[in-house]
């Protein structure tokens, strides 16, 4: 235990206000782990100087792997030596971020012993993220991980941890059960989760409904988003209880329809299904009385990313419906076929949807033995990269 | 197969130890490189696949991380604190 701690004048500043602070809460992690006041410490001086004072390692890692473990070190090793090495690891969360609180006790003791005790839960590609730790805690900490039954997650050119939403646990509106995917996808996936054999990052999210809660469609490079093919179920009594005791029908529901699907004319909701493009505003307004269809599947969609080396890039349409029962091996099928056109045609540090960028979107499919489609097609008119030959 | 995976193994350790300090490769490289060599016919990307696991499992190679990922050959981590 520190006797004396670190003084962070500009870090304290971060404490104020009603928000929950990290440096509040890496404060009390002092008091039982003296990295945390080094820590502390190399982060009052980066926001003093402006400058970062972390070193990317590039080979730190568990036997077997490569991926799970983001190596980090200090440059200031001898002002801060608690810090010297804070190597980052990930381990892959269970599928809807279910837990017992014995699965996350569990965690957080291992991690009390083999690092700084700090944890995010969870990063931004869903792992559960152990903050902080030396090179010779690797081993140690992923033996005891694996023991408990638990295993590292993806980092550098693997396939990333799979993500998924509650799906069919928790929520009505899942239109496939997107926790089994995940879990089917990870299993059938290992060797490519932790050993780097693509030109870059690939993710998968699982989204129950075009809700999206995982945002696949802005973060993944395959998004599969459930939907229905038949019509909305609807319940008129529903509807109109909910216009007895207020709503706006009108305003709140047919006038915020993207597609201008929906009519009402004061005592019943007409909707024509065709026109539907499932965004999900009428039945998260009216959960009562609408509900997806019952011929449920989803939509697969590739290529989106965050900027790292270009812009954020949307998903775009795949395969517009497949059958909830006839998902896994639909992907598993499609996957093994992109990522051979992306083994061999990929250049180093492109994503999928750059390189479909690069190529065109016409030899994409070509390559992979898909015929476009007019859901590929996001309006008409706007989509430059489908020609139809001229016999068609 | 007119290679074995073991061989294959060790072609791609040599071309590692070679290309050292000068260029990194990729498992895509090191898969083409022995398709290109042996022909399609010949070696599959899962026997590449299985060369390679050879050499990460006997810790003669290991995984890398700078941008990409790479295979590379035992070193001492240049970020590295003593």
């Amino acid at each position: 235990m520190a006797d004396e701690t670190k003084k962070t004048p500009k870090l304290d500043e971060l404490e104020k206000g009603p928000w929950p602070s990290f440096v509040k809460e890496i404060k009390q992690a002092r008091k039982v782990n003296t990295m945390c006041d080094d820590l502390l410490g190399q982060l009052e001086t980066s926001y003093e100087e402006k400058k970062g004072h972390w070193k990317h390692g590039g080979i730190v890692g568990v036997m077997g792997y490569g991926g799970g473990v983001i190596g980090r070190y200090s440059d200031m090793p001898e002002k801060f030596p608690k810090v010297a090495h804070f190597h980052t690891m990930r381990v892959n969360q269970p599928a809807g971020w279910f837990y017992t609180s014995k699965a996350l006790r569990t965690l957080c003791d291992i991690w009390d012993r083999h690092g700084s005790g700090l944890t995010n839960m969870h990063g931004s590609t869903g792992d559960i993220v152990f903050l902080g730790t030396k090179t010779d805690e690797l081993e140690p900490c992923f033996a005891e991980l694996t023991k408990e039954g638990f295993d590292l997650g993806g980092s550098g050119s693997v396939m990333r941890t799979p993500s998924a939403c509650v799906g069919q646990a928790r929520c009505e509106w899942a239109c496939y059960d997107t926790m089994k995917l995940c879990y089917d996808l990870t299993q059938t996936y290992q060797d490519e989760l932790h050993r780097p054999a693509f030109p870059y990052k690939f993710k998968f999210k699982c989204a129950g409904c075009p809700n999206d809660c995982v945002a696949s469609i802005a973060r993944s490079d395959m998004s599969i988003i459930g939907t229905w093919k038949d019509s909305i179920q609807q319940d008129d009594a529903a509807v109109a209880e909910y216009a007895k005791k207020g709503m706006d029908i009108q305003k709140d529901v047919c006038d915020n329809c993207p597609t201008k699907c929906m009519s009402w004319d004061g005592k019943k909701l007409t909707i024509e299904n065709h026109e539907c493009v499932r965004c999900m505003h009428c039945i998260n307004v009216m959960p009562k009385a609408l509900r997806p269809g019952k011929e449920r599947g989803a939509t697969i969609l590739i290529g989106a990313k965050a900027p790292i080396i270009q812009g954020a890039m949307l998903s775009s349409v795949l395969i517009p419906f497949v059958p909830a029962a006839e998902l896994l091996d639909t992907i598993k099928e499609l996957t093994s076929r992109i990522w051979d056109f992306w083994s061999e045609y990929g250049k180093n540090r492109e994503r999928i949807g750059e390189l479909i960028q690069r190529v065109g979107m016409a030899n994409f499919l070509d390559a992979i033995g898909l015929d476009p489609v007019p859901e590929m097609v996001s309006a008409p008119r706007d989509n430059p990269y489908i020609y139809f030959k001229k016999e068609e | 197969m007119a290679v074995t995976v073991e061989q294959m193994a060790e072609e791609m350790y040599e071309m590692i130890k070679e290309a050292m300090g000068k260029k990194s490769f990729k498992a895509t490289d090191l898969t083409k490189a022995m398709i290109a060599k042996y022909g399609e016919g010949e070696v599959s990307k899962d026997d590449c696949k299985h060369a390679i696991r050879i050499l990460i499992d006997s810790g003669r190679c290991v995984y890398s991380y700078f941008g990409g990922s790479f295979i590379t050959l035992p070193h001492k981590e240049g970020a590295a604190n003593e």
